[in-house]
């Protein structure tokens, strides 16, 4: 279960809430292989995708979850909206409001921007995505591929590389695999490592070969160029010599470890391209399948108490 | 006003001598003209509450001219009287900035009209604060400027900035300087460390205001300027500033109140109203400044009164308008270090009556006699929970609303005259 209007993050889900979602995602992983019906399960409810920021696969898979649980979904346009003629965030908000929808999808560039309009909607709001905070469903989908890959989901190593200070995903999988009881590295140069992060309960190191020990999952960050306003590192075949993920690092990873990352990918930057097609080793091509999975249980748990879907149960 | 009026049964609070005693005082004139003498005309009997200098808050910002919607002279006057303040220091850095002698005239000629206490405006020291052309510092001076400053901004040309301070120097009005780094500050809206790690803020080092402070006060130095540092918020920047003293450096320091009452973890889940330029530090750097508070490292203790209207709050934090009012707040504030037993109640005025008005070379902030009769009379103890929407500030964006405060202002005198009574 969550207990909860929204999700907005993991920082305050507990073990159980994390573990609620995963269980449900694994049920419908196995229905969409074969194909089951799911569309009566949010029938009637209308689900709204707002993305102030571009987004392809992480709007792309709301969208197919909400479909395939048989909500409707609107997709909101900003582009030329009334957000480009100057409405600020809470009129937009209860404008929503006041179209009565049942979900909010919604990614902003701005840290904490989710939770602004989630305190002034009355439906259920999902973050996917807040500047540099959280991005919940991402840790959500990564922690269950875990599991469904290496069989558990505690007691494991896990290093996180790349680019820390400008990631959400870095945030919301810290928070979320610390609650599931497994350790953390953060790996990555200095400019990369946001201040303060070893108080989240994670190791630090700026060495992938030291970064890399006995590791048994190695999540690769995307360099998020886009959000850096100069000088974080020097060169990208630098950065890639020293930081990329590539055979010779790998060596250092427990034999079984597997790689990570939540694209989309910059191959030969953070990521070598032939590791990245390994299908024996890296899970990436999973993880958006197993996205999929994640919001279609999100999206089904936080609307349990709808009255359109108590109506559907009496039926 | 030449009408004579003696407080009896007062607690006279005087910062000058450090002492509290209860006694009586008169004035008459727009003066105090005995302490603990005869009693003369009207007499009013205070009943033990306490009488001190009026309070002389530094770096307030008026809505006016520009920003009327969200503070006017009217309206600060009226907030700042109820809340003991008898003078505000304003800053310059309005719509448009008080840069050139016309418009000082303009805002002094204003704040004659409409103000209830006395304004004593600070002059941008460049033009519009953009750190690239010296302001008319002599016209500035001579209609009334008390001291110079660049507002928020910091000057990022250093020869600009050298010659400004060595102009303004020979005029001998003190410069009040806004301590963040340009550069490491820019685009920034939290401290570094952890919170603004959790909470993906982007933000500036704590050194960002020691190296900012240790830059202008070279500059100050070989200018020969008085230089306040506005606001120092850090343990870094603290120590910075004991060692300047200690060599009998010309500079002296202030804190803002929020920074000795709230600390980062207070804005929580994105709360705006505590954001707060500089933002808000951790717990360590705020217990640091209040066990060093009743010495003589800071000498002023201000509000930084920033009025900002709701919709420039109600922004994802980032984008948010930073700044908090706190004319009727920095007493009961003040108030409550007191009782918590950082300072005492003549140390309090120090810093936040009688230091400040030597800065501006006014002649408040003592209780003796041929100075002006600028009085607060207040209750230390009497309990309250803030409530936003009873300020009276156009603006609300107050970080206290909620928060259980102590201290009650009875009655406000600016020279000599009324200006606020809690009976009325």
């Amino acid at each position: 279960m969550l207990n909860r209007k929204d999700l907005l993050g993991t920082a305050d889900l507990s073990k159980e809430e994390i573990l609620s979602v995963i269980d449900l995602a694994e049920q419908y992983s196995n229905e969409n292989i074969k194909n089951v019906n799911n569309t009566r399960i949010l029938k009637n409810m209308t689900q709204i995708n707002l993305f102030f920021e571009n987004s392809t696969r992480t709007q792309v898979s709301f969208e197919i979850a909400g479909t395939k649980l048989g909500t409707n979904i609107v997709n909101f346009p900003l582009k030329n909206s009334s957000q480009s003629k100057g409405e600020t965030l809470l009129d937009l908000a209860s404008t929503l409001n006041s179209m009565f929808p049942d979900i909010l999808v919604i990614r902003h560039p701005k840290s904490g921007a989710v939770q602004l309009i989630s305190e002034k909607v009355k439906c259920s709001v999902i973050n996917a995505g807040d500047g540099n905070h959280e991005h919940p469903t991402q840790a959500l989908l990564d922690a269950q591929t875990i599991r469904k890959r290496l069989g558990r989901i505690s007691g494991l190593k896990i290093a996180i590389c790349g680019d820390i200070a400008h990631s959400r995903v870095a945030r919301s999988n810290i928070f979320c695999l610390k609650t599931l009881g497994n350790k953390i590295r953060v790996v990555g140069p200095k400019t990369l490592i946001p201040k303060g992060i070893e108080n989240l309960g994670v190791e630090v190191t700026h060495n992938m070969f030291d970064g890399l020990q006995d590791i048994d999952v190695v999540m690769v960050l995307r360099l998020q160029k886009e959000r850096m306003d100069g000088g974080f590192f020097s060169s990208e075949r630098e950065y890639f010599h020293y930081y990329g993920l590539d055979e010779r690092k790998m060596q250092y990873a427990n034999p079984n470890a597997i790689i990570m990352h939540p694209g989309p990918m910059n191959r030969g930057i953070e990521i070598d391209g032939d590791l990245a097609d390994d299908i024996n080793r890296s899970v990436i091509t999973k993880q958006v399948e197993v996205g999929l999975a994640i919001r279609m249980a999100v999206l089904d748990l936080l609307t349990r108490r709808h009255p359109l879907r108590e109506k559907c149960q009496e039926h | 006003m030449s009408r004579a009026l003696t407080f009896i049964n007062a607690l006279l609070i005087d910062p000058a001598t450090s002492e509290q005693a209860f006694g009586s005082l008169t004035m008459e004139s727009g003066f105090i003209t005995r302490i603990n003498g005869p009693t003369k005309g009207t007499v009013i009997d205070c009943q033990k509450a306490c009488l001190a200098p009026g309070i002389v808050d530094l770096g307030v910002h008026i809505g006016e001219p520009g920003e009327r919607h969200k503070e006017s002279f009217r309206s600060a006057s009226l907030a700042a009287a109820s809340g003991g303040i008898t003078s505000m220091v304003t800053f310059p850095n309005t719509l448009p900035t008080i840069d050139n002698p016309e418009l000082l005239e303009f805002f002094i000629n204003r704040s004659k009209e409409s103000s209830i206490v006395r304004i004593l405006p600070a002059a941008a020291i460049t033009k519009n604060c953009k750190g690239k052309e010296i302001c008319e510092l002599g016209f500035l001076q001579d209609k009334g400027a008390v001291a110079f400053t660049n507002g928020l901004r910091c000057i990022k040309d250093l020869k600009i900035f050298l010659k400004a301070l060595t102009y303004a120097a020979s005029l001998e009005l003190p410069y009040i300087g806004h301590c963040q780094d340009y550069f490491l500050s820019k685009g920034t809206s939290a401290t570094s460390g952890s919170f603004a790690t959790q909470m993906g803020l982007p933000s500036a080092p704590i050194e960002s205001e020691k190296i900012c402070l240790e830059r202008d006060a070279s500059l100050a130095e070989i200018s020969g300027i008085h230089y306040h540092a506005s606001q120092i918020t850090t343990e870094l920047s603290l120590e910075t500033i004991k060692n300047l003293k200690s060599k009998g450096k010309k500079i002296t320091a202030g804190t803002s109140i929020h920074h000795l009452i709230f600390d980062e973890k207070d804005i929580g889940n994105y709360r705006t109203f505590f954001k707060i330029n500089p933002p808000l530090r951790s717990k360590s750097d705020k217990e640091v400044l209040l066990q060093t508070i009743s010495d003589d490292s800071i000498d002023t203790i201000s509000s930084f009164h920033l009025p900002q209207d709701e919709e420039s709050k109600r922004l994802p934090y980032e984008l948010a308008a930073s700044g908090a009012i706190g004319l009727q707040t920095l007493l009961p504030a003040g108030l409550k270090l007191v009782q918590e037993g950082y300072l005492d109640l003549p140390k309090l005025f120090k810093k936040i009556s009688l230091n400040p008005s030597k800065l501006v070379n006014s002649k408040c902030g003592k209780l003796a006699e041929g100075c002006p009769a600028d009085l607060v009379i207040f209750n230390p103890n009497v309990p309250f929970v803030l409530d936003r929407f009873s300020l009276l500030s156009k603006a609300k964006n107050t970080p206290f609303d909620g928060y259980k405060l102590c201290g009650k202002v009875l009655r406000t005198f600016v020279n000599g005259i009324e200006v606020y009574n809690c009976g009325h």
